[in-house]
């Protein structure tokens, strides 16, 4: 006992201790297996997990309408549409500045595509200020080059803006001013100094000129002085009016309020979309009857998902019970029928199936020559639920055999010959001894199966008609057709955590280990 | 099927009140279908069908011996056939004689309930016996589908249905035309080449990645094993349509990034992200099947090499790859035909300029349907009986390498 605490720790053969020798092998061990694994894990992150993520993010994302309309965004923070009036002159002065910019930097068709998604007829309304926002505040700059030619000098102005105390005295001004020349220079790579500013940037001077006091303009050259004493008599433009000329919508409270409710940066309006909810200035409601969609596609993407599980069960347990209780040798011949499909192209099922199940195809043939069915009353087999679940029942039968056939390989035989031998009936002994024990296969199988079924997009795309598709091609159809990304990265997002929860379960009943292609 | 197999002689039934109504009730079948399709009408076609089946169980069972029996059935049905149908009906006329006659035999001789312990009700065997019809018909729904488009690619017409001629067996029905649509036709050569090239590359990049990884994920002491492992297997669990929407958002960027920083060409960076897409796509089914062939690792292998001298490298491509092989090469094969066989993915992430081979017959399908899809559609059901063969031989040679009784 002495012995080893007069030795202290013990020591590998280098001298260190050993404990600590050990902990480095093992840390060493774990390096290595880490190294293997990074390449694999930072492809992945980056050629998958980031695209979702990234998906996820523009599901929620709603930049675009700070960043089009900035100053117009901050004016309407504390407008309120209960009042029914439309916002202030203020607001469609920001407007016109905002549009001006966003029209030459052509970004003001996508806003409206934007915001049309949740009032319609916002886009063409955009387009159409978009072709006559430069005409406003127009009788501001006519007047003041009517006053003093000076302003009408590009040198001027940007000698003007460049003074020291501009800045306090005409803050509009210097705002309208930067934003003009830069677009100009970025958009058509002019010089502001030879180009007469905007009609918003006189606007803006009118502005600051009617706010300020003689003595904050005593630094600015004398133009600016004699131009705040005569802005008083001006002619005004009411830019409301203007803009409602152009379109009697400017005047409609609810494209303001759209505008209102989808200012901030993260909206929860897509979401809400996907539920068939709209979004409203305070809180959500649910959509008319007639625009209610989603709900619909997801109820019917769960229903005919259940059912092609259902029938996957159903078809699947006794082909799986037959291999699994055959001799070797036959079962190993059967199962090529099994995994034939299972190894062969979705397309080609696919097509095989809109061939087979078509009005003039091959089912239907085969029925009329029977004379079961009248020939101009042929069976309605594609195009609608029934196409879709009969081609996803084959198209997913094999993933419901594979997995029971391996649980039931693993149930001893012996069990139900002594059920039988103590009495109970084929039934009984089926029933309450075999099926139990098969109960784990179809768990791993059903979810399996619906799993695959409920995110499928090519069958039902092809098969299904308009009763017959699922969410999936609502997805399809938003990304490459009504380009309303941000609500497909919902749709997707909502699938996806139904999946998620879907998979934990997989992974809690199965074991995502486990999981074993080909038999 | 029944354990307790008895092989002893079993009572030869009844052959008014068993044999024959059976016989006769087959033949009646085969009666309707020719009474129908000849226009002669249902029910005289199976009142005839009836008689001839027991007319023909009669003779057989009771006249002569049993390979006899079944020969002459054939023939002296398969001729009926042929007075009454013609072509079509010699053929349905010689698959009736077949089924009829080993029908009776079936029946006569007690072939029915040989699997069955001689003690089995009436009840028990009709069960037995359904029970293995219901399996035949599901086993004909996986596989009728796939059978059937095999003769239509051959249609002479641009129909997809069988025609007269071709149920005629008439050589005018059938032609070769619909292939050589596929093998002349721009625009199903260049997504076959499209396919063929993003496949392999597809292929390679999950492989080599994947296997590495699955050897790291093997070893003993991972930190987080199983948030990786179910990091590295979501792209199989994501619906793709789900991965196809996030793809579709970030590849068109990084698309645009190559473009600029490294000047390539559109068509180039279309390619690459189409691969990259396939290569997250293919990967989960690496790791799943080098994993499995790892679980049966003996790891004193490669500590044995170390000991006597081999380099880590030396140690896995001649100890640990040859062992594996197997595992890969199918995991391979799995990754080469998700890829092939993608669509909605190079649907979102590629341009014109990458159609592959199903996106090409999903545009076909949806839009302007051409009878070439099931002549491609042909040639890919034989690519993957090919295919699947390779696998199961690979799956047999992994486990008898790795000790284990083929299963």
């Amino acid at each position: 006992m002495t012995d080893t605490l007069d030795s202290g720790p013990v020591l590998a053969a280098d001298g260190r201790p050993l404990k600590a020798s050990l902990n480095r092998a093992l840390r060493r061990q774990k390096m290595r297996s880490m190294m293997l694994i990074a390449p694999l894990l930072i492809f992945i992150m980056f050629t998958f997990v980031i695209p979702i993520g990234q998906m996820l993010f523009r599901s929620v994302e709603n930049q675009i309408v700070s960043d089009v309309l900035p100053t117009t965004t901050q004016m309407l923070h504390d407008w309120d549409a209960s009042t029914g009036e439309r916002p202030s002159e203020d607001v469609f002065a920001a407007l016109t500045k905002d549009m001006m910019v966003a029209v030459e930097k052509k970004e003001h068709t996508r806003l409206g595509s934007r915001l049309n998604y949740e009032t319609t007829g916002i886009s063409s309304l955009f387009r159409k200020t978009g072709r006559r926002v430069d005409d406003m505040g127009e009788v501001y700059t006519e007047q003041f080059t009517a006053l003093d030619p000076t302003w009408e000098n590009p040198v001027f102005w940007a000698d003007l803006v460049a003074l020291p105390d501009a800045a306090a005295a005409l803050p509009q001004t210097l705002a309208a001013y930067a934003s003009f020349s830069d677009t100009i220079i970025s958009e058509d790579g002019d010089d502001p100094r030879e180009e007469q500013p905007w009609n918003t940037v006189y606007l803006s001077l009118y502005q600051d000129l009617s706010a300020a006091s003689a003595a904050d303009l005593s630094a600015l050259p004398a133009e600016v002085g004699v131009a705040q004493a005569a802005v008083g008599g001006f002619e005004t433009q009411n830019l409301g009016d203007a803009f409602t000329k152009i379109d009697k919508d400017w005047s409609s409270v609810e494209v303001w309020e759209t505008i209102h409710t989808y200012s901030p940066d993260f909206t929860n309006g897509y979401f809400l979309n996907s539920i068939d909810r709209q979004k409203t200035a305070d809180g959500s409601e649910w959509r008319g009857e007639q625009q209610q969609i989603y709900l619909t596609l997801f109820v019917r993407t769960l229903i005919m998902s259940m059912t092609i599980t259902i029938s996957c069960i159903l078809l699947g347990y006794p082909v799986a019970w037959l291999l699994a209780n055959l001799p070797m040798r036959t079962a190993n011949l059967l199962m090529i029928l099994v995994l034939l499909p299972f190894w062969t192209s979705l397309l080609v099922r696919t097509s095989a199936w809109k061939v087979l199940l078509q009005q003039q195809g091959v089912i239907n043939d085969i029925v009329v020559w029977l004379g079961l069915v009248a020939d101009d009353n042929r069976l309605a087999l594609i195009n609608n639920a029934t196409g879709t679940i009969i081609a996803m029942t084959h198209i997913l039968l094999p993933f419901m055999i594979l997995p029971l056939y391996s649980v039931m390989k693993t149930v001893p035989p012996t069990y139900v010959r002594a059920a039988k031998s103590l009495g109970a009936t084929n039934w009984t002994a089926f029933w309450r001894v075999y099926f139990p024990q098969s109960v784990p296969g179809i768990g791993a199988g059903s979810i399996l199966v619906f799993i695959l079924s409920i995110g499928y997009y090519i069958t039902p795309e092809i098969v299904g008609g308009t009763k017959g598709v699922f969410i999936s091609n609502r997805i399809a159809y938003h990304i490459s057709s009504s380009l309303n990304w941000g609500l497909a990265a919902a749709l997707g997002s909502i699938l996806l955590a139904v999946v998620m929860l879907l998979y934990w379960a997989y992974d809690r009943i199965v074991g995502i280990d486990n999981v074993k292609l080909g038999g | 099927m029944g354990t307790a197999v008895y092989n002893g002689e079993v009572p030869t039934p009844s052959l008014t009140g068993f044999t024959l109504p059976i016989t006769a009730a087959m033949g009646a079948f085969f009666g309707l279908i020719a009474g129908q399709s000849t226009g002669l009408g249902g029910l005289l076609g199976i009142a005839a069908g009836a008689v001839v089946g027991a007319i023909v169980a009669y003779i057989l069972v009771t006249m002569v011996s049993y390979k006899t029996g079944r020969w002459g059935a054939i023939v002296a049905i398969g001729l009926i056939g042929f007075f009454v149908g013609g072509n079509l009906g010699l053929v349905v006329g010689l698959i009736a004689g077949a089924l009829l006659g080993w029908c009776a035999y079936w029946l006569h001789l007690g072939k029915y309930r040989r699997s069955l312990p001689p003690y089995a009700t009436s009840g028990q065997v009709l069960w037995h016996n359904s029970f293995k019809f219901i399996c035949g018909a599901i086993f004909f729904f996986l596989i009728a589908p796939i059978i059937t488009i095999i003769p239509l690619s051959f249609n002479a017409e641009n129909f997809f249905t069988f025609t007269p001629e071709m149920l005629a067996l008439d050589p005018a029905g059938y032609s070769l035309q619909h292939y050589r649509d596929f093998f002349t036709n721009d625009d199903w050569l260049r997504p076959m080449k499209n396919s063929l090239i993003i496949a392999p590359f597809a292929t390679i990049i999950s492989v080599s990645l994947g296997t590495l990884a699955a050897i790291g994920l093997s070893q003993s002491h991972v930190p987080f094993r199983r948030a990786i492992m179910a990091i590295l297997i979501s792209p199989m669990i994501v619906p793709l349509i789900i991965s196809a929407t996030g793809m579709f958002f970030f590849y068109s960027q990084m698309g645009l990034w190559m473009e600029n920083t490294f000047g390539i060409s559109k068509s180039l960076s279309g390619y690459i992200k189409v691969i990259l897409a396939h290569a997250a796509l293919g990967i989960p089914f690496v790791i799943i099947t080098v994993t499995a062939t790892l679980v049966g690792f003996d790891n004193s292998l490669t500590r044995a090499a170390a000991n006597m001298g081999a380099t880590p490298t030396t140690t896995f491509f001649k100890v640990q790859m040859p062992l594996i092989l197997p595992g890969v090469i199918s995991g391979a094969l799995f990754a080469f035909i998700t890829s092939f066989d993608e669509v909605v993915v190079v649907l979102f992430v590629g341009a014109a300029a990458q159609k592959t081979l199903p996106w090409q017959m999903f545009t076909g399908l949806r839009e302007q349907i051409s009878p070439t899809i099931l002549a491609v559609a042909t040639i890919l059901v034989i690519f993957s009986i090919l295919l699947l063969a390779t696998v199961e031989i690979l799956r047999r040679r992994s486990e008898r390498l790795r000790g284990m009784s083929p299963a």
